[in-house]
């Protein structure tokens, strides 16, 4: 029987402070035993629970693609015990990892099908890892449009600076980004993400929505996106809720008979029209 | 059915010859308190118990348990898992509704996915033989679970009291192999009689307990009825019913560290707590009494039901007799049962 329960050491091989308010950073970390990271194989919208011993896991959703092989990348907002203590790590630091968890994205479905992605807050960082799964070389002709429609509070609070850049250079790639409040270097939209998912009105046909992001900003997009057309069987979310094991037993994270761990964190709209709605709070 | 005589006179023996192979817990009563402890000498055992009032549930899933102990020294880090070199444990005594409780836990802890190896070694090491309840208390509703006062489920050997001796039912392979290694004679007819007789009266005294018809779907549909407001008014939030539950197996995992050592502990945890869901955001989906109640309700009577075929409680009736504002969750779900106007 294999515990489940025991974390894969990893070294942050490379912190990088993503907002300006410094309170959000991605760590990247690589397994310290190089056979671990064959086994650790997973899809865009999995998650694990990274450890600091000494203070506990949390589980994080990764914000690397599969398709870069080697250290994963986890997107970290400083708000408890275990993010403060990661946050305060440095490159070196050993940490730990288990997983990879939950269901994540389902990548086989959306073949042959155009995605829509809207993200918001650090909510994006799955959605990072999924674009990037399907730009990659090997992938990309398997996929029809890739748009993604990205929003942050300010400018300064835009996660992965550089990678949104080489983004917007792309052609196979439709790129919006949008600040509820820009500054004066701020060039590009203005607008909370639902008004800008309105204004774009991507197409619905053969396509689908996968949203994450605040719960507010879900509440004001789902309307948006239903305007247009998408189905709430092609309407995917990634949801949060408080997790401990991850393994579906230690019974906080269930929204209904469902476990945000182990059915999710990915859920289609009809499934969650299915469930009783208590996941916003 | 297969059954053995154990005459009254005979059980001090027995538990101190299983006493060489086992770990052996039984109901003791200390300061009026009746519970499961771990025996040394047979005249411990107290026997004239209707339950204890905690589960033996810890038994197999301590309310803490250290699930690895760590230490890191110039950028190393060493895991070590705890070695247990136990010895099987017999459970004896045990009631009926507590010892399908285990099959209840099976459910959670051994997943298609993901094994609790923690809970499973122990339980592998587990052979339970129960006391079959000859007088249910008035809180007691096993009957309406799937369950009974002379249940078999979850037990190897089931004990029925007539008179002065035990008819012993064997109910699996260990409570076979148990009975076999040592000399006890087979039940005859008259005995299986008596015990029949016994069990049909305990079966007849049981209260009404809950209306389980259709009880799934009034709880599915009356999730936003305002009912669940005014059934969870008093309810303190105190969790009490969820640590004395013997199905409960919500847990929360914490770290404790003294400089670089430490161990991850994983510890017992109620769904009734309002920091249980309360997320880092700020955001809890479960803020009030109401909703932390009803989630009780559902996980136990359709959650479960939905995820594992069975309804995840025994019917011990623990959470009605220790409430501390007399909530009856029997009450609670008849209330529900009876709403009109819900599918």
């Amino acid at each position: 029987m294999k515990n489940p329960y025991l974390p894969l050491p990893v070294r942050i091989e490379k912190v990088v402070v993503e907002t300006e308010d410094n309170n959000v950073k991605t760590f990247s970390l690589c397994f310290v035993n190089k056979e671990d990271e064959g086994g650790f194989t997973y899809t865009p919208g999995q998650f694990a629970e990274v450890s600091v011993l000494g203070k506990g896991e949390a589980p994080f959703g990764m914000a690397s693609s599969p398709t870069q092989p080697g250290c994963l990348e986890f997107t970290v907002s400083k708000a408890g015990v275990v993010t403060t203590a990661l946050h305060n790590m440095e490159a070196g630091g050993i940490v730990g990892v288990r997983g990879p968890l939950g269901n994540g994205y389902p990548v086989e479905a959306l073949k042959g099908s155009n995605v829509v992605m809207i993200g918001g807050g650090f909510g994006f960082s799955t959605l990072r890892a999924l674009t990037n799964f399907l730009l990659d070389d090997a992938n990309r002709g398997s996929f029809g449009d890739v748009t993604v429609i990205y929003g942050a509070r300010s400018p300064g609070l835009l996660l992965y600076k550089d990678e949104l850049k080489q983004w917007q250079e792309r052609t196979d790639l439709h790129l919006y980004l949008t600040v509820d409040v820009g500054d004066q270097e701020w060039r590009g939209r203005v607008g909370v993400v639902p008004k800008v998912a309105k204004d774009i009105a991507p197409g619905s046909e053969n396509t689908y929505a996968v949203i994450c992001g605040p719960p507010v900003m879900i509440r004001f997009t789902l309307p948006v996106i239903k305007e247009l057309g998408f189905t709430a069987d092609r309407t995917l979310l990634s949801l949060e809720m408080r997790m401990k094991c991850g393994l579906g037993m230690c019974g906080r994270c269930n929204i209904g008979a469902k476990y945000v761990c182990r059915d999710g964190p990915v859920f289609s709209l009809a499934e969650l029209n299915q469930l009783p709605q208590e996941f916003w709070g | 059915m297969r059954a053995k005589i154990i005459r009254k006179d005979d059980v001090a023996g027995l538990l101190e010859s299983l006493m060489e192979e086992y770990e052996v817990f039984a109901p003791v009563k200390r300061d009026g308190l009746v519970l499961f402890e771990r025996i040394s000498s047979a005249s411990e055992v107290f026997l004239d118990y209707q339950n204890s009032v905690m589960p033996p549930k810890q038994l197999t899933f301590p309310q803490t348990e250290t699930l690895f102990g760590y230490s890191s020294a110039k950028g190393e880090v060493k895991i070590e898992v705890p070695h247990r070199e136990e010895k099987p444990q017999l459970i004896f005594g045990i009631r009926p509704c507590d010892a399908s409780s285990f099959v209840v836990l099976d459910r959670v802890f051994d997943g298609e996915e993901y094994k609790d190896t923690y809970y499973l070694e122990r339980r592998e090491k587990t052979v339970t033989v129960s006391m079959g309840c000859v007088k249910p208390r008035s809180t007691c509703f096993c009957s309406s679970v799937a369950g009974g006062p002379f249940s078999t489920d979850g037990s190897d050997l089931l004990l029925t009291d007539i008179g002065d001796k035990y008819v012993a039912q064997i109910v699996s392979d260990k409570g076979a192999q148990l009975l076999e290694e040592r000399e006890f004679r087979d039940a005859t007819e008259d005995e299986l009689a008596s015990a029949a007789t016994v069990v049909k009266a305990a079966e007849a005294s049981m209260g009404p307990g809950v209306e389980m018809d259709g009880l799934k779907d009034k709880l599915d549909s009356s999730f936003d009825d305002p009912i669940w407001h005014q059934l969870t008014e008093k309810c303190l939030s105190c969790g009490i019913c969820t640590f004395l539950c013997p199905t409960c197996h919500c847990f929360d995992i914490v770290d404790e560290a003294v400089d670089s050592n430490g161990e991850r502990i994983r510890i017992w945890d109620s769904c009734q707590f309002p920091l249980f869901t309360l997320q880092a955001s700020g955001l809890n989906p479960r803020p009030t009494v109401k909703e932390r109640f009803r989630q009780r309700m559902m996980h136990k009577f359709s959650y479960f039901l939905d995820r594992y075929g069975r309804v995840g409680c025994v019917g011990c009736g623990r959470c009605i007799t220790e409430c501390p504002v007399n909530l009856d969750l029997r009450q609670v779900l008849n209330s529900v049962s009876r709403l009109e106007g819900v599918k």
